[in-house]
């Protein structure tokens, strides 16, 4: 059936495999920047005091988190697909990290959606503390574990723990900007306080991580990172995130949420300049080296394109369904 | 010191207990039974949330919104789990069997791709809809939210199916070289993706999916009608239950028994297995076994098993009507599968099965006498059965999973080969520690969501929660002090 159709020996384009890396990292920034604010909403949930602001933050993310959460599935599975080796090796070479980060997930997931199943305070309590600790360790361990990756660099190392400080940082930021965005001013005007501090951290960490990285010159970072287009990611991320601030001092939420969500987006691509054209470090693997065989990525390409194409359908109507203000009482008639 | 030397001079015992292929296969069995309970509550609840959603949009019967209201919640409660379930296991291809990722990667890559874009997006993109989106968006495109959901989950055990299928009857690949590494490398997709045990897999695990739930539904609007009779919509929920035993349960029985054929076909090793049966020889069928004694619950070979048999009819079954056929045993092997537990597993799912078709058939005999509400021994015996439809499933799944052992592909790859070489037998024990213990709550939580649900329900029905003659059988006892 297929076969005939598709090239068994070349790829459809030559450059299929570099596009393929380009899909897997889309996918891993697709994830970062919209379980980010979902992090973030949970980290800023542990400074609300009243029922009413605590139901109008999980009103807000319930809709979508979980559609959100699938963009990590598809990450690890486009990676397999395609560069089965860096996934056994990315996965197996940080067992206990992978791990920590799965359970956080997992409390970060069952906290809210067992919350409502029963009206008892010290229920509500547990619950609570399952989604704030799940949301507060999962982008870190998350950002740990990708600045393993992209820097050679052991767990307890400056360029990893940054990453993850990073990541953690970004998310809280995002989420502040996507509350802000949908709930009343008293509310937005106050979490704008912890957007900025966390967006002010954000680009105080990258910094401090590329500089980091530059001087232990870890997986030979140091050369990409003085690069020009690092330079520029790194401009514009700035840029971004002092934009983002500016935006949010003048109560223009909606366009400080699309210049914070910028900046999730561009660490992704700073993570791809890493990751390029040695897709796994520590092994030296590069993405030509790494990728399946022409006639597989030919056929998930032929068949797995267009279906990404109607994903992203699915997020656009997803989120157009759930646009507008929220409340304690969901999104509304 | 590194986790393994931590261990090192511990008694022999732990030491067996910490092997790295050990502890990961215990890790995965043991995440996998809980997350295909959630998997499957899913698919098997998608029919039910499609029908009273769509019943309530265009009827606006109260009694379809009560029923879509109530599913609904446990199909939220039960995806939740079954993705945060799920999550650990896409992982564990990497983290434990890094080999096997690694072999054949780029077979099972893109079915795995595809359930994530193709089906996990539509279920969870859609369910948002169904959950939060009663008000936002027009009746049509609701009851279509519901159908995609449904779609969703019927597409997620179709690619992981494929990938399984594949495993079992691997074709369409070659072995190639790579960097000093024997893989996979794909050469007919057709082949590969739509092998011929596919389809028998599909419908035995869908099949067995929809009986599982169609019990589960009965044995709590049992308990519901029990102690509120004229309840109305969980009349309606314990007839439509039954209805669909009486088409599923008969169904399962003929189907599984070509699929047992063809698993004689293809796997004659994990046959052998299901039977206990080790000479090549002429094959009986054991209707009934039990032990004789304590080893043979282990070790059940004829000669120590009480054994209730159609001789021959193993090898008529087996060929497809040749009472002479020979059937390859279990000794033409140099390793087997543990048979005791491929043996036993089959005997309880088998069991279980014949029993589902007892309860719709009786089930079925009261609903056209008018009398399926009134019988307190039916509605205590759906009661009862409520958890054994997943017995059933999760049985099926160990003789499909353990009877191939010790192969992870068929012929291909052992699982102690596929088994991360990095990995310490510590950082094993530690993660299977955490898993057993995590997903033992999980596993609880959601029984207690469950139990709140009907109490809620119960309360809303004015049912007295108090009575003396209270069930007190696998349900959690509701009473009104929590």
């Amino acid at each position: 059936m297929t076969e005939s159709l598709l090239p068994v020996d070349a790829y459809l384009v030559s450059s299929l495999p570099e596009i393929w890396f380009g899909a897997v990292v889309f996918a891993l920034g697709t994830y970062v920047v919209l379980d980010g604010f979902d992090f973030g909403i949970g980290m800023l949930y542990a400074t609300r005091t009243t029922e009413h602001e605590r139901e109008t933050f999980l009103s807000a993310f319930g809709p979508v988190w979980d559609a959100n959460e699938v963009w990590l599935i598809a990450f690890g599975t486009m990676l397999l697909a395609a560069f089965p080796r860096v996934y056994s090796s990315l996965f197996a070479d940080h067992y206990l990290l992978v791990f920590g980060f799965v359970f956080a997930l997992l409390f970060r997931g069952v906290g809210p959606e067992l919350r409502e199943q029963r009206d008892d305070e010290r229920w509500k309590r547990y619950c609570d503390y399952s989604f704030v600790g799940g949301s507060a360790l999962a982008p870190l361990l998350f950002g740990v574990l990708a600045g393993r990756w992209a820097f050679d660099a052991a767990t307890l190392s400056l360029p990893a723990l940054l990453t993850g400080v990073c990541l953690t940082a970004v998310s809280v930021a995002t989420g502040a900007a996507f509350l802000a965005a949908k709930s009343e001013p008293d509310l937005a005007s106050d979490l704008r306080r912890y957007g900025v501090a966390a967006t002010l951290a954000y680009l105080v960490g990258t910094v401090a991580l590329l500089a980091s990285a530059v001087a232990t010159d870890a997986a030979g970072a140091a050369e990409t990172v003085l690069s020009l287009p690092a330079a520029a990611v790194v401009a514009l991320s700035i840029a971004a995130g002092l934009g983002g601030i500016v935006l949010a001092r003048r109560g223009r939420y909606r366009a400080w949420l699309a210049s914070a969500l910028a900046l999730p987006a561009l660490l992704s691509v700073l993570l791809a300049l890493l990751l390029y054209p040695t897709i796994y470090p520590p092994t030296g693997l590069t993405v030509r080296a790494a990728v399946v065989s022409p006639l597989a990525l030919n056929l998930v390409t032929v068949l797995g394109f267009p279906v990404l194409l109607l994903v992203l359908w699915y997020f656009k109507y997803l989120y157009g369904v759930f646009s507008g203000p929220v409340d304690a009482e969901g999104y509304g008639g | 010191m590194s986790p393994s030397t931590l261990f090192s001079g511990v008694d022999p015992g732990w030491v067996a207990l910490l092997s790295p292929e050990l502890a990961s296969r215990a890790q995965f069995g043991w995440t996998i039974s809980v997350h295909i309970l959630f998997a499957s509550l899913s698919i098997g609840l998608a029919p039910f949330i499609i029908y009273f959603t769509w019943k309530d949009v265009r009827t606006d019967d109260e009694r379809f919104a009560r029923l879509r209201s109530f599913w609904v919640t446990v199909f939220a409660v039960g995806f939740v789990m079954g993705t945060v379930t799920g999550i650990p296991m896409s992982f564990q291809f990497g983290t434990n069997f890094p080999q096997f990722s690694a072999v054949a990667g780029e077979l099972i890559g893109g079915p795995l791709a595809f359930e994530a874009k193709m089906a996990f997006f539509l279920e969870a993109v859609f369910l948002g809809v169904l959950l939060y989106g009663r008000e936002r968006v027009r009746d049509r495109t609701y009851v279509l939210s519901s159908v995609l959901v449904g779609v969703g989950a019927w597409l997620s055990g179709f690619w992981i199916l494929i990938v399984n299928a594949w495993m079992q009857t691997p074709r369409g690949y070659e072995m190639v070289a790579r960097d000093g590494m024997e893989v996979a490398r794909l050469t007919d997709p057709s082949a590969a993706f739509l092998s011929p045990r596919m389809p028998w897999m599909y419908v035995h695990m869908i099949n067995a999916s929809v009986i599982a739930v169609a019990l589960l539904v009965a044995g709590v609007s049992a308990y519901i009608v029990w102690k509120s009779r004229e309840t109305e919509a969980w009349n309606t929920a314990l007839k439509l239950a039954v209805v669909i035993l009486l088409v599923t349960a008969p169904m399962q029985a003929v189907h599984g028994d070509a699929y047992a054929r063809h698993v004689q076909d293809t796997q004659p090793q994990k046959f052998a297995a299901m039977e206990a049966h080790y000479e090549t020889d002429e094959a009986d069928l054991h209707l009934l076994a039990f032990p004789r004694d304590v080893d043979a619950l282990n070790d059940p070979r004829a000669e120590n098993l009480v054994t209730v048999s159609l001789p021959r009819v193993g090898s008529f079954l087996a060929s497809g009507g040749d009472f002479d056929a020979e059937v390859i045993g279990l000794n033409e092997y140099e390793e087997n599968p543990p048979v005791a537990l491929v043996f036993w597993s089959f005997r309880v799912m088998v069991g279980l099965g014949f029993l589902f078709i007892a309860l719709a058939l009786w089930g079925g005999y009261l609903t056209y006498d008018g009398r399926l509400s009134d019988s307190d021994r039916y509605l205590k015996t759906m009661v009862a059965a409520s958890p054994l439809g997943y017995a059933a499933l999760l049985t099926g799944w160990y003789v499909t999973e353990i009877g191939r052992q010790p192969w992870v592909i068929q012929g291909e790859l052992r699982t102690s080969e596929a088994v991360s070489p990095t990995l310490t037998g510590a950082e094993a024990t530690l993660s299977l520690i955490g898993f057993v213990g995590v997903y033992v709550g999980l596993v609880v939580t959601a029984l207690y969501v469950l139990k709140w649900l009907v109490r809620d329900e119960l309360r809303t029905l004015g049912a007295d929660e108090s009575v003396d003659d209270s069930w007190r059988g696998p349900l959690p006892e509701v009473s009104g002090d929590d």
